[in-house]
């Protein structure tokens, strides 16, 4: 199980007292799968994702990220995935070459490392001017490739993106999808929470969430047929509108 | 991966890459303490300026302070004796009234703060029966101000005594000689400077360091930190060693400038002063991470270090207003702000000259404060947001 998967959830439950945020989900992640994370706010999405990523402690049930029990080898999950959150996590105050330095020596990478590193990254982000600059100084979509490519920097097994595409424009939007494709090409399993249906349809396979919990998983192709539409729109407006939460 | 060695040799590769990321993580933090220039001059500016200030303008010291003389007895004595008052550093005649009545109008207009009237059988009693007296007319409104210039102003008229009794040998008389020990002068800087030291510490150690790790998890950044594999623990060491540094260079500054503008001295030893500033500064350390767990928000953060740390610091520290003065349920209170401990040890090791040993009670409670603040944020640290 443990090599055949990038991820396995069995039953994974988290409770706030008598709500359930996320209540018992199990799902597989393939290796080198782009795994899509979909469901309304509230819907226990961000939750699961805290779990899988060690920031929070599920209530009940069982979960391996890369092979690893999230109960008690967390440090070693740590060590092999990456992570985007919702909030933009750069240093706004810092140069772009100081926050890559940054997390490269989070990772324990050496100064050779991280020097080839650096100028590979932006060169491939094409803003080898702009390494001096601050990064509040640096446009939103740019930001965020930054620091998709800063979380892909110590090459992980697993990157977690949690709604990373927020605000983005859409051609920035596809360029981050490119980068996406490239991480996953290079074996990288990639699990992204998103609002964006045109998004679903990029993933290999998507989960959506109602209520916290999963109410259909599968390819996007597969689930048009299943809810017999062509729009992923469609699919996820049947299923989210059974909702009886309402956004937080 | 770049782990095979921590696969490999667990031990030393743990604390290899420990290093490694408390290295990147200081020079991350040093770059946001020099990038923002704002603050990093309200560091350096504020104990400047409040040395300076307090030195030099706020002073509690008698210079030059306006009198106006009532002389109605306009003799030799009371001309010589005014001549003397007025020969002083510490006062200027700077007008006269003619009748004791005109005191009220000179005070209340804050022409004078003193009103010396001498009156009309001044030197008639002064040479028949040796005593005379003169009063001294003193405006109220400041007490402290008010006591300290009588006292001035009694001296140079016991002076002025004795110039005249000079070669008369009086058969009972007793002599009080006072002396004031330490400091002579009474100079204010000596117990502004451990109290600016004290307060400097208390914003850099305290608000900055609670402020730092505060807006960490305010932008977000804490998540990618806590999934990231540091131990949380190197999130505080980081955070605290760039301020540790500053603090320690602010208050080698502070000392400077006390030294060499208000000829402030160090009687005690350097190290043991430097020992106990360490001391405070890791209590006060400890304080902030203790505010930083308590709160997600760089607004509360500074709320309870200005409100909860710094106003009783000023108001209990004993620097601005003396503990020996006040109610005995607020000089119970006042116990329990580190800051009077530090300013006592300070002051007794700089002023006073004291050795380790008569600091010790101070030393231990400071460090009673630090490892109870440390154990508190140790145990409040989240490693898990939830």
């Amino acid at each position: 199980m443990e090599h055949k998967y990038s991820i396995v959830t069995e039953n994974l439950t988290k409770k706030f007292g008598d709500f359930k945020a996320v209540d018992g989900i199990s799902f597989e992640v393939n290796k080198g799968e782009i795994f899509g994370f979909l469901g309304a706010n509230g819907a226990g999405k961000t939750t699961a994702m805290r779990m899988l990523t060690g920031l929070s402690i599920p209530t009940s049930g069982k979960a391996y990220v890369a092979g690893f029990d999230i109960y008690s080898e967390s440090e070693k999950i740590k060590l092999n995935i990456g992570y985007m959150s919702q909030k933009f996590s750069l240093y706004q105050d810092l140069k772009v070459w100081e926050n890559i330095e940054f997390y490269g020596g989070l990772y324990g990478m050496s100064s050779s490392q991280i020097k080839s590193t650096t100028k590979e990254l932006l060169s491939k982000l094409e803003i080898e001017k702009e390494s001096n600059s601050l990064v509040k100084e640096l446009p939103l979509g740019w930001k965020q490739k930054l620091a998709f490519s800063i979380s892909i920097m110590h090459h992980p097994k697993i990157v977690f993106l949690d709604e990373p595409t927020g605000g983005v424009d859409p051609v920035t939007r596809r360029q981050f999808w490119n980068m996406i494709y490239d991480a996953a090409a290079e074996g990288i399993t990639i699990f992204i929470t998103t609002h964006y249906m045109d998004e679903a349809e990029y993933c290999e396979r998507v989960a959506i969430m109602v209520d916290g919990k999963i109410e259909a998983l599968d390819k996007p192709f597969a689930l048009k047929s299943r809810f017999k539409t062509d729009s992923m729109d469609d699919v996820f407006y049947r299923l989210a509108r059974q909702a009886q939460r309402s956004d937080n | 991966m770049y782990f095979t060695d921590w696969q490999g040799k667990p031990k030393e590769a743990i604390i290899k890459l420990a290093m490694e990321q408390l290295l990147a993580f200081v020079r991350k933090e040093v770059y946001h303490i020099l990038r923002d220039r704002k603050t990093l001059l309200v560091l350096f500016g504020l104990p400047i300026a409040q040395i300076l200030l307090f030195g030099f303008a706020l002073s509690n010291e008698v210079k030059n302070t306006k009198i106006f003389m009532c002389d109605l007895a306009k003799d030799n004595f009371s001309f010589q004796l005014t001549e003397k008052v007025h020969a002083s550093k510490y006062f200027n005649v700077v007008g006269s009234i003619d009748i004791p009545n005109e005191a009220d109008e000179v005070l209340r207009k804050g022409s004078a703060h003193l009103v010396m009237v001498i009156p009309a059988d001044f030197s008639t009693k002064l040479s028949h029966s040796n005593s005379a007296s003169i009063q001294l007319i003193t405006d109220g409104t400041n007490p402290n101000l008010a006591s300290t210039i009588q006292l001035y102003l009694r001296n140079i008229i016991n002076d002025f005594r004795n110039q005249v009794f000079e070669k008369i040998e009086l058969p009972y008389t007793i002599e009080v000689k006072s002396r004031m020990l330490y400091n002579p002068q009474l100079k204010g800087a000596y117990t502004f400077v451990p109290g600016v030291m004290a307060m400097v510490l208390m914003i850099i150690c305290t608000l900055m360091t609670s402020v730092s790790i505060v807006k960490e998890k305010e932008l977000g950044n804490m998540e990618m930190l806590l999934v990231s594999p540091m131990n949380p623990l190197i999130v505080i060491f980081s955070k605290a060693i760039p301020y540790l540094a500053l603090s320690l260079f602010i208050v080698t500054v502070i000392l400077g400038l006390s030294v060499t503008l208000l000829e402030v001295p160090i009687r005690g030893n350097i190290f043991l002063l430097y020992g106990v500033c360490l001391i405070f500064i890791i209590a006060s350390l400890a304080l902030g991470l203790v505010i930083s767990s308590i709160t997600n928000s760089q607004q509360v953060a500074m709320m309870i270090s200005l409100m909860g740390m710094m106003l009783p610091t000023i108001m209990f520290g004993g620097f601005m207003f003396p503990i020996e003065n006040m109610p005995i349920p607020l000089q119970v209170i006042s116990n329990i702000v580190p800051a009077k401990w530090f300013y006592y040890a300070i002051s007794g090791i700089m002023i006073k000259g004291m050795g380790i040993k008569s600091v010790l009670k101070e030393i231990s409670i400071l460090l009673v404060y630090g490892t109870v603040f440390i154990i508190i944020s140790y145990r409040n640290f989240k490693i898990r947001l939830e």
